[in-house]
């Protein structure tokens, strides 16, 4: 049974009501794609029934979890590499002389998923920076899916996903097997906070960062949404910090805010209006 | 760019020829330790990878590994392990052998090129 356009348009928007993600026409698939696999678990047989039960009820934990499976969560270890090249060759070694005499280092990776995005920033510190151990360095990992959160906490992958990005030397290193499933040494978890929270609403506080990946998640959203967060991450990393955007994202035409830094075939943003060192 | 595929199993063998033809590599292939010397020797245009499977009859992969590791005409070769083998201890000690890659199969193909891109071997970004 395919979804009907009634169906499809309370589900849409929903997700655009909680998470700000915008679904296009034509992706009732997506839909089917995402959401069968809560069926059974749910007790329900088909997706339209789930919805259809879900729409004549008030906000519910099922409508929570709805939410979180409608996410894409796709991520790996040192996702596309040159941003984290950047950071080991350029911005790592600029904070460390600018932020030397208070030895704090804040990072916000916001839209986190599973984890890998802030365990590959604090590995990439750990392999090439030992003058940081000295250094108060922390990470803030947050996403909107609770299940994600979790994951963040746990810190354990399956095999498929270490894998993925990770250099085998830094699995053999930093990771504990068990049975078929790999654990992050706990040196690194203990350096993560992990913490729920929705970019489209209000933020809570948190320290200021030093730098802030927002990768992979600005593309979900409509233009309104991506400059209102655009501007709020403005306002809340240093005046001197750095900002790291998704592959296929920019501030372009969003922000005007920012300073685009080249960095070979990508490029990371600066606040714009402060003397950086370079 | 060209890489040697060193697996027993012939359909394991279509599919990394796919993806590393793909990746920009010409692509040769051996079915065991023993057969992927020979075609070293055969051929003096070096080869930059080697893919090797690490259970394999005549010659299994930890022994090829260790071959072309005490043999300095391949210096300049990277070796990519491709394997079920997943035991950490294992893993260690082909990394000690000189292997620089490693996938734990099954894997997909992107998995690959993020291996690579951490070897600086892929042709893209
Ligand atoms: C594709 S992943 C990106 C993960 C990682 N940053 C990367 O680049 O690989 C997108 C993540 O954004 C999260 N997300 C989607 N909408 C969100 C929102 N409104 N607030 C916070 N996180 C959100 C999803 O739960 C998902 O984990």
């Amino acid at each position: 049974m395919g979804l009907g356009s009634v169906d499809f348009d309370y589900l849409r928007n929903l997700v655009r009501t909680h998470t700000a993600i915008v679904i296009d026409d034509g992706k009732e698939y997506l839909a089917e794609a995402r959401l069968s696999p809560l069926l059974r678990k749910e007790g329900f047989s088909s997706v339209p029934e789930l919805l259809q039960s879900m729409r004549v009820k008030s906000f519910s934990p099922l409508h929570r979890r709805v939410l979180d499976a409608m996410t894409n969560n796709e991520t790996w270890f040192f996702r596309d590499l040159v941003p984290f090249e950047a950071l080991r060759r350029k911005v790592i070694p600029e904070v460390i002389q600018t932020r030397g005499l208070s030895r704090r280092l804040n990072i916000w990776s916001a839209a986190s998923s599973s984890g890998q995005e802030a365990y590959s920033t604090l590995i990439l510190l750990h392999d090439n920076f030992p003058e940081l151990n000295h250094w108060q360095v922390s990470i803030l990992a947050t996403d909107y899916s609770q299940a994600m959160v979790d994951r963040v906490k746990v810190g354990r992958y399956s095999q498929l996903e270490v894998n993925r990005g990770l250099p085998i030397t830094a699995l053999a290193k930093h990771f504990v097997q068990h049975g078929l499933e790999w654990e992050i040494a706990p040196r690194f978890r203990n350096m993560v906070d992990c913490r729920l929270m929705n970019l489209a609403e209000t933020w809570p506080e948190f320290p200021e960062p030093d730098i802030i990946f927002l990768r992979n998640v600005l593309i979900y959203f409509d233009v309104q949404t991506k400059a209102d967060i655009l501007a709020r991450v403005h306002r809340r990393l240093r005046p001197d910090g750095y900002l790291f955007l998704g592959g296929a994202e920019t501030t372009m035409g969003l922000s005007d805010a920012f300073e685009r830094v080249p960095f070979e075939k990508t490029a990371y943003y600066r606040p714009k209006g402060v003397n950086h060192v370079s | 760019m060209r890489a040697l595929v060193v697996d027993d199993s012939t359909a394991m063998r279509s599919v990394l020829r796919l993806i590393f033809k793909k990746a920009g590599f010409e692509v040769l292939e051996a079915a065991n330790g023993y057969e992927a010397l020979n075609k070293l020797t055969e051929d003096s245009t070096p080869v930059d990878l080697a893919v090797v499977d690490w259970n394999m009859p005549v010659m299994n992969g930890y022994e090829l590994v260790t071959k072309i590791r005490s043999d300095e005409r391949y210096n300049g070769m990277r070796i990519m392990m491709v394997t079920t083998e997943s035991e950490i201890s294992h893993i260690q000690s082909v990394l000690a052998k000189g292997a620089n890659e490693y996938v734990m199969k099954p894997f997909t193909p992107d998995t690959i090129q993020e291996k690579l891109q951490i070897l600086g071997l892929s042709a893209g970004a």
